[in-house]
């Protein structure tokens, strides 16, 4: 975190030209994980929003619906992703203004979101966001990801973050086509149980949400049971007296 | 002055490797699938080539957003051209329009490396390449991307193509057949994807000849 001193500095030059650019992030969520499996999409992230090193919020909700039949989950500068869901929101809206029958399926929204991201960073005023895109429209599943820079693309099993380095690799040792609803959870929470270990800003409190053509569902806060007994760990001042 | 923070990097480099072949009368353009992004890799089936026009398409590597953007440009001007002189554009004139789209953005340029591939107007094939600013040239081959410094070597010792330096000047499009030009391919990718980390996964190659466009898919390494 910068001192008091440098932002104001920040401040006062960025107001000659009258508007500032997002820089860096400040408060951010860590990874989210999705997949596709025999009804739909399942998408799974954590509740936490860090402040730099600081845990700072533990009921973040990460993963929202959007419209019928789309659940965006963000991972990044969380205030970003508020913005976005207001896009989202009013073009939902209009959407049903419309009332004609027809509704915003995944597809077209990835597609907004990615117009959307793309020409900020035209702009050099990102959306500090990585999302993932997911939904069912007239039996069609569909799963993508936007980077805060515009970068998109499709696929069966997406994770952000930290997730693309950790999840990605159980995801692609064990994702198959038409996965079960309990194996689609599995999975997930194996790779949400891998996060938790080794990624500094996960926090033990997870949503998984899913959603399929019938609708969304995205389940209440729950912890995953996680194992410390081992025996390194039993007694670790043993072979040093007098340390910590 | 206050200490500039580090800026967001605006560019990101997403890999992979395109060619480009004329004939007589065909003409291959081929990329492989696989997108990255730093070490990782993002997904292993992304199509690098798109059709602007009936008989032109253009395959791009670089920087994925700014590919895209490309491609929606490109394509909304073609639209616009149909609608007011009722036919389609002429390869020749694409590949002048994708230039100048390109040397638009010269101060801040789409990071795309290009080769586009069709017929010209007396319905030889033709191939041209491009920088991500816009400097192009009609070719008898390319290689564009991440495994193209690996390729183009090879592609000038198997196309038998005349050399540029004649004078004068003889067509560069080369002798080969079509099954000859798409085995010089698949090889020129294998070898590429050996050495190059951001080459591999699958290789999509498209055809243009007189009965139309076909597409074929090889396999290649996954790691």
């Amino acid at each position: 975190m910068e001192s008091n001193s440098e932002t104001k500095q920040h401040t006062l030059l960025s107001s000659e030209s009258g508007f500032q650019r997002t820089q860096y992030p400040y408060v951010t969520g860590s990874s989210v994980v999705a997949l596709k499996y025999k009804d739909g999409i399942l998408m799974a992230a954590d509740m936490g929003g860090s402040y730099g090193s600081t845990l700072r919020y533990k009921s973040l909700e990460r993963i929202k619906p959007v419209g019928k039949h789309s659940i965006i989950g963000a991972s990044g500068e969380i205030s970003d992703f508020q913005e976005i869901m207001r896009y989202l929101d009013e073009q939902v809206l209009n959407d049903n203004m419309w009332d004609d029958g027809n509704s915003l399926g995944p597809k077209e929204i990835h597609s907004y979101l990615t117009r959307v991201m793309y020409n900020r960073r035209n702009k050099f005023d990102p959306l500090w966001n990585t999302l993932i895109l997911g939904g069912v429209k007239k039996g069609q599943k569909f799963l993508g990801m936007v980077t805060m820079i515009g970068v998109n693309f499709e696929e069966n099993h997406i994770a952000t973050g930290f997730g693309n380095h950790m999840a990605q690799p159980l995801l692609r040792a064990e994702w198959h086509e038409n996965l079960t609803f309990e194996e689609g959870v599995t999975l997930l929470e194996k790779c949400m149980r891998v996060l938790l270990y080794r990624d500094r800003s996960a926090v033990n409190k997870f949503q998984i949400a899913k959603i399929t053509e019938e609708g969304v569902t995205v389940s209440q806060p729950y912890a995953l049971k996680t194992f410390w007994g081992f025996k390194a760990f039993e007694n670790p001042t043993a072979g040093a007296e007098g340390s910590w | 002055m206050s200490k500039q923070q580090a800026r967001f990097e605006p560019y990101d480099f997403n890999g992979g490797t395109c060619v480009a072949i004329a004939g007589a009368d065909y003409c291959v353009v081929a990329a492989d699938t696989r997108m990255s992004t730093g070490y990782n890799i993002l997904t292993r089936d992304y199509s690098k080539i798109y059709k602007l026009a009936d008989k032109c398409l253009m395959a791009s590597s670089g920087f994925q957003a700014d590919v895209r953007a490309l491609q929606k440009v490109l394509g909304a001007k073609h639209l616009i051209y149909q609608h007011q002189h009722n036919k389609q554009m002429s390869c020749p004139a694409m590949a002048r329009l994708l230039s100048n789209t390109l040397y638009y953005k010269r101060f801040f340029p789409y990071y795309t490396f290009n080769v586009l591939v069709g017929f010209d107007e007396e319905g030889k094939g033709c191939v041209y390449t491009y920088d991500a600013v816009g400097s192009y040239e009609k070719v008898g081959y390319s290689a564009q991307g991440s495994g193209a410094k690996l390729i183009m070597p090879v592609l000038d010792n198997q196309l038998k193509s005349p050399s540029p330096l004649l004078l004068p000047a003889l067509d560069a499009v080369t002798p080969l057949t079509e099954a000859e030009a798409i085995d010089v391919v698949k090889d020129v990718f294998a070898s590429a994807t050996e050495r190059d980390i951001y080459t591999g996964d699958k290789l999509e190659i498209v055809i243009v000849n007189a009965d139309g466009i076909r597409r074929e898919y090889a396999e290649l390494r996954k790691d």
